[in-house]
């Protein structure tokens, strides 16, 4: 079969225009797809039920393992771990410019603060009292 | 939120649920506790690195303050004041939800869900949840606080029609949150605070006394979900995992309260349990009831080879649990096996009696759950019952009128005396009379927990 270099550079830029076009068209639609999803919360809100539920699974096979008689160190010491809210409330704080919600913040900031330190310290003391026969 | 971040986060969230599973022996009760606390150090630090906490004076300003509080309180505390604490703190974490969902909502571009007035529907539905559930613990917690430290009368609030209009209230609520997404109003938002602290009353108002475990872990529970919710406003796994954690903790807890006592969780909640005086089924007038004096008591203790002591709410009110233990140890010396049986629902909040005795430096191989206890009544000499009364009553076994029907007892009355301190022949907290003061084997010790103990210990040792 014969074929003359410019026929063959001729069949070459067709090809490439309509790889130009498909590209264009797979452009498009991946454009369309976005706009489907609007930013990442939408994507948060599956990936936070998921790892909501499952948590829920966790502290229910922990927590059945909790002996009765730590019942109460148990509430204290996951009253201090809850909070761990202090993580949005320092968030809240943490602008350099003054606002009402860094008064929100700093305010829930000393709240969570009261409870880290105090939850966590009456659980210690609780623990340190639990001995075993001598 | 940055993948160091993320992970950071993940690390606390695992030091969290070891933090749990350490308090499954009072063995590694301690190494669990100081995961907590290195899961706590490890989000703070990851939350101040973030660029976006710059302000660090006011910050290390309001954990001093925040920090100094806690630990004055939690060092000052006695023991008997623990379930009082409980609610506060629980009240405080409320509260801290509260703000943190306002300032989200006043400053929502800190937290990357939108400007104001243009907040992400989403988040403002997660926002809603959180700050409802948040102002709910809050005010609800106070009240339990208030019944628990005596501020007001323990016995339940009920008023005609409570019940629908906490169900209005509750679609009142559903509709300000719709409204609050529809149109981004910060009034609607002030009117779902208020309208979820004054929710937070009318729930726990009409719960008496006797049902307190369960409140107290009812509202541990709604801390956690608070938290929750606001972990999913902020897009934050740690707050969400830790919130699930402490929700189903409660939830857990509350279910074990219930079981203890043979009840609904909707029953409890509805509440009015123990506020009217139930009519005993025979006239008291007839029955009598033998009473003995501290040497009585001394001289059958001191002859008896094993006793199992019950302590319930009373021993914590009359601050009886060194008392109790010394008098423990006397008779020990004297050869007397002596053990302590618990029930799931003694005392104020769930282990309350377990910490007692702890602090009275019981070792805790001597103290018994009920399950594993009760049989051993039939081989006793002789049952002290000590600030205990519904947890003994015979009637949850034998009468089937009776509101405690059912409810899992300590057969006390199959030991061979039953030695029964009280101050009055008056009704426990679920307002039913104990048949068992009037048996022909309990002898009633009238008098204050604390002295009639100190008393049996002269007498012993006399």
């Amino acid at each position: 079969m014969e074929q003359t270099l410019p026929s063959a550079v001729d069949q070459l830029k067709q090809a490439v225009e309509l790889l130009n076009h498909k590209v264009d068209l797979l452009y498009g639609q991946a454009a369309e797809m976005a706009a489907q999803h609007p930013g990442a919360s939408q994507t948060f809100l599956v990936m936070g039920i998921t790892v909501f539920v499952l948590a829920i699974f966790v502290g229910y096979y922990v927590v059945w393992h909790v002996t009765p008689a730590l019942h109460s160190p148990l509430m204290s010491v996951t009253n201090a771990i809850s909070s761990v809210i202090v993580v949005g409330a320092l968030i809240a704080a943490g602008p350099a410019m003054f606002g009402l919600s860094k008064i929100f913040g700093l305010a829930a900031v000393v709240l969570a603060s009261i409870n880290i330190f105090g939850g966590f310290i009456v659980t210690q003391r609780m623990l340190a009292m639990f001995r075993k026969k001598k | 939120m940055e993948t160091w971040s993320a992970l950071a986060y993940l690390v606390a969230a695992v030091c969290f649920i070891m933090a749990l599973r350490g308090l499954s022996s009072p063995v590694s009760a301690r190494a669990g506790l100081r995961f907590g606390v290195v899961g706590m150090g490890v989000a703070v630090a990851t939350t101040l690195a973030l660029p976006g906490v710059q302000s660090f004076g006011p910050i290390v300003a309001a954990i001093a303050l925040g920090g100094i509080i806690g630990a004055v309180v939690a060092i000052k505390i006695q023991m008997t004041a623990l379930p009082q604490l409980v609610a506060a703190f629980h009240s405080l974490v409320g509260l801290a939800a509260v703000f943190v969902a306002a300032a989200a909502f006043t400053n929502p571009a800190a937290y990357g869900i939108g400007v104001p007035g243009a907040i992400v529907a989403g988040s403002l539905i997660e926002m809603s949840l959180g700050t409802a559930i948040g102002a709910v613990t809050f005010t609800g917690s106070i009240i339990a606080f208030a019944k628990l430290q005596g501020l007001v009368s323990g016995s339940p609030v009920v008023f005609k029609g409570q019940h629908p209009l906490n169900a209005v209230l509750g679609l009142l609520l559903l509709a300000l949150i719709v409204t609050l997404v529809v149109t981004n109003a910060s009034l609607a938002f002030v009117m779902i605070v208020l309208l979820s602290l004054l929710i937070g009353v009318l729930i726990i108002i009409p719960i008496g006394g006797a049902d307190m475990p369960v409140v107290v872990s009812m509202l541990n529970s709604y801390s956690g979900w608070a938290a929750c919710g606001i972990g999913f406003t902020l897009e934050n796994n740690l707050l969400i995992i830790t919130g699930s954690l402490v929700g189903s903790s409660g939830a857990i807890l509350s279910y074990v309260m219930c079981k203890g006592m043979n009840r609904s969780f909707i029953s409890v909640i509805q509440g009015g349990f123990g506020g009217e005086s139930v009519a005993a089924s025979g006239a008291a007038g007839d029955k009598t009831v033998k009473a003995g004096s501290a040497e009585d008591a001394a001289f059958i203790l001191k002859n008896a080879s094993s006793v199992i002591i019950i302590p319930g709410y009373g021993m914590a009110v009359a601050q009886a649990q060194h008392a109790l233990k010394e008098m423990g140890d006397t008779l020990i010396k004297e050869g007397v096996q002596v053990r302590y049986a618990i029930h799931p629902v003694a005392g104020r909040m769930p282990g309350h009696m377990n910490v007692l005795l702890a602090e009275a430096n019981v070792p805790y191989d001597d103290v018994v759950e009920l399950d594993d206890i009760n049989r051993d009544f039939a081989q006793t000499d002789v049952a002290f019952v000590i600030g205990a009364n519904d947890i003994t009553n015979p009637a949850a076994k034998t009468d089937p009128t009776s509101p405690i029907y059912g409810m899992p007892i300590l057969d006390v009355e199959r030991a061979r005396t039953v030695l029964f301190i009280k101050r009055s022949l008056a009704s426990g907290y679920a307002g039913i009379e104990n048949e068992l003061f009037f048996y022909d084997n309990t002898m009633m010790l009238f008098g204050d927990a604390k002295k009639m103990c100190e008393d049996i210990i002269k007498s012993l040792e006399g």
